[in-house]
């Protein structure tokens, strides 16, 4: 059992609240998971010739000395904003490949340090604990931004660490949040490997996101994407997805994990149970509906 | 008259309440149910309980004698092993609501989702609306009708309930077939209907039970074993 949550703005004025609505909708979800948390939060998007990466290290974690490598390191200006053991780098990149090339230069040259999201938009914090601690830890109530994704983890496919909880990034921009279980994901993860997707775990969850990452990869809209995920991934899940603009739902046909979608002319959101739902402004005027099995819901913003 | 309201008092006070005696023949109004959970389950006594807003899960579990009625939508696995009484949802329903029943009248006047009715044992179930997949599977006994359409595999593998269905199935399970409706069968849907306050023609359904194929052990399938 995992608990799942996703809101999603669609009157800006709102934007400042999202970190407080989204927590609020999280810590109604804990008793559905004890053992991690995560939030993956779109904002302050970054020009199209800069990156922005949230980095996760060890607790005693010294940001400046990690600035002071990736400096020497990419030879460029690089900002580091901490957030306890996260924090959140901005570097110039003029495409992807340069990006492909700055988390590639961390991964193998800073021993401990992790990378949660790479994008422009994106951010994902998580950690072992409960909803409230890790809110608390990350600020998130502070927070503003279009869109966000949160989880609350009960484990029972891989182990209960860190690098394990939810929200995944596996391509930029992209997270995935799972309540379910994955039974095929050994055998995409071998193909997926082979396509040049990067797991950092043995996680179900993961190979899901890597699974849209590749699709998307290869042309796909996010909605083509999903629809070959039901033909090729196999197992219970209620998947919510972020992406830059964009936001989608999405249950497997035999829907035993459950999900609730509820949309007012100020946002939509989506959860595991109602009690989420319930913490949100205007919720008691609500469309509420459960989604139908193996049916895709996705909403996006025009890109200016 | 006694009110609940659950934004400051604990679910398991309203439930304590409902398992005695003291409230019995009294109406009871449970306010701000905010999606909680098992709201209102186990209650033994004849009251009548009115909650204003959504429940989550397992609302009205194990009733009996109590007329339950939940102005909102129900979360998963309402009314569950109800023995009797009545739980009425004036919204929409999730997952296997009614399941393993034993008794008492279910109605949801919208729509209920997937596994509605799943192994009923005697209850009667009223969805105003459509139903999800796996309905009614290995139901045992009792009635469902719904006024809509029901998702796939209606039926599978049931024992001796009765379906009555207005819309159409997506597909019936294995060994579920339309049989024919007679006055007995009109009579029984049109009491049915009366007493969920739901107006259609008893004439426009159609009614579905078993083949009875699977009750007993086929030769032919000695190579599956």
């Amino acid at each position: 059992m995992c608990g799942i949550v996703g809101l999603y703005l669609k009157n800006p004025a709102l934007e400042q609240h999202l970190g407080t609505m989204l927590a609020d909708m999280l810590v109604q979800m804990t008793d559905r998971g004890p053992d991690s948390a995560g939030v993956a939060i779109y904002h302050d998007p970054v020009d199209a010739k800069s990156v922005k990466i949230t980095l996760q290290g060890p607790d005693d974690v010294d940001w400046i000395a990690i600035e002071s490598k990736l400096v020497e390191g990419l030879g460029q200006h690089v900002s580091v904003t901490p957030l306890a053991n996260h924090a959140v780098m901005i570097a110039g990149a003029s495409d992807a490949a340069q990006s492909d090339d700055i988390a590639g230069w961390i991964e193998s040259n800073l021993d401990n340090v992790k990378i949660t999201s790479l994008g422009s938009a994106i951010e994902i914090f998580k950690e072992k604990g409960l909803p409230d601690q890790v809110i608390k830890k990350f600020k998130i109530r502070n927070m503003h931004g279009t869109h966000a994704l949160g989880h609350t983890r009960m484990a029972t496919e891989s182990a209960v660490t860190t690098e394990h909880s939810h929200p995944f990034s596996t391509g930029r921009d992209l997270c995935l949040v799972h309540n379910g279980s994955l039974s095929n994901h050994n055998q995409w993860r071998d193909r997926l490997r082979s396509e040049g997707i990067r797991f950092q775990t043995d996680n179900d969850s993961e190979v899901a996101a890597g699974y849209l990452t590749w699709r998307l990869g290869q042309g796909a809209t996010l909605n083509q994407a999903l629809e070959n995920a039901i033909k090729d991934l196999d197992g219970f899940y209620t998947f919510a997805v972020g992406t830059r603009d964009g936001f989608a739902v999405l249950r497997d046909p035999i829907a035993c994990k459950p999900a609730v979608l509820a949309e007012t002319d100020d946002w939509v959101a989506m959860s595991s149970e109602y009690r989420a739902i319930a913490q949100l402004p205007n919720s008691e005027n609500a469309r509420i509906w459960e989604p139908d099995p193996a049916r895709i819901y996705s909403w996006e913003r025009e890109v200016k | 008259m006694r009110e609940f309201d659950l934004q400051n008092a604990e679910v398991r006070l309203l439930n304590q309440a409902l398992h005695g005696s003291d409230l019995a023949g009294q109406s009871i109004e449970v306010v701000n149910p905010g999606g909680k959970h098992n709201v209102a389950a186990g209650a033994q006594f004849e009251t009548q309980v009115d909650i204003r807003g959504h429940v989550g899960y397992y609302c009205a579990g194990m009733n009996q004698n109590a007329r339950i009625t939940v102005h909102g939508n129900a979360g998963p696995g309402l009314a569950e092993n109800m023995m009797s009484g009545s739980v009425t949802v004036k919204g929409n329903a999730s997952q296997y609501c009614g399941a393993t029943a034993h008794g008492g009248l279910l109605i949801v006047e919208g729509d209920a989702a997937a596994r509605c009715g799943i192994s009923m044992k005697g209850v009667d179930i009223v969805v105003g609306g459509s139903i999800g997949h796996m309905s009614a599977f290995m139901a045992q006994s009792g009635r469902l009708v719904i006024c809509g359409d029901a998702g796939e595999s209606l039926g599978d593998s049931i024992y001796e309930a009765r379906i009555y269905l207005r819309g159409e199935p997506t597909s019936l399970g294995t060994d579920c077939i339309e049989k024919p409706m007679e006055t007995e069968h009109i009579e029984e849907l049109k009491d049915l209907l009366n007493k969920a306050g739901i107006k259609h023609d008893p004439a426009e359904f159609k009614r579905y039970g078993s083949a009875r194929k699977l009750y007993n052990f086929q030769v032919d399938n000695v190579g599956a074993y």
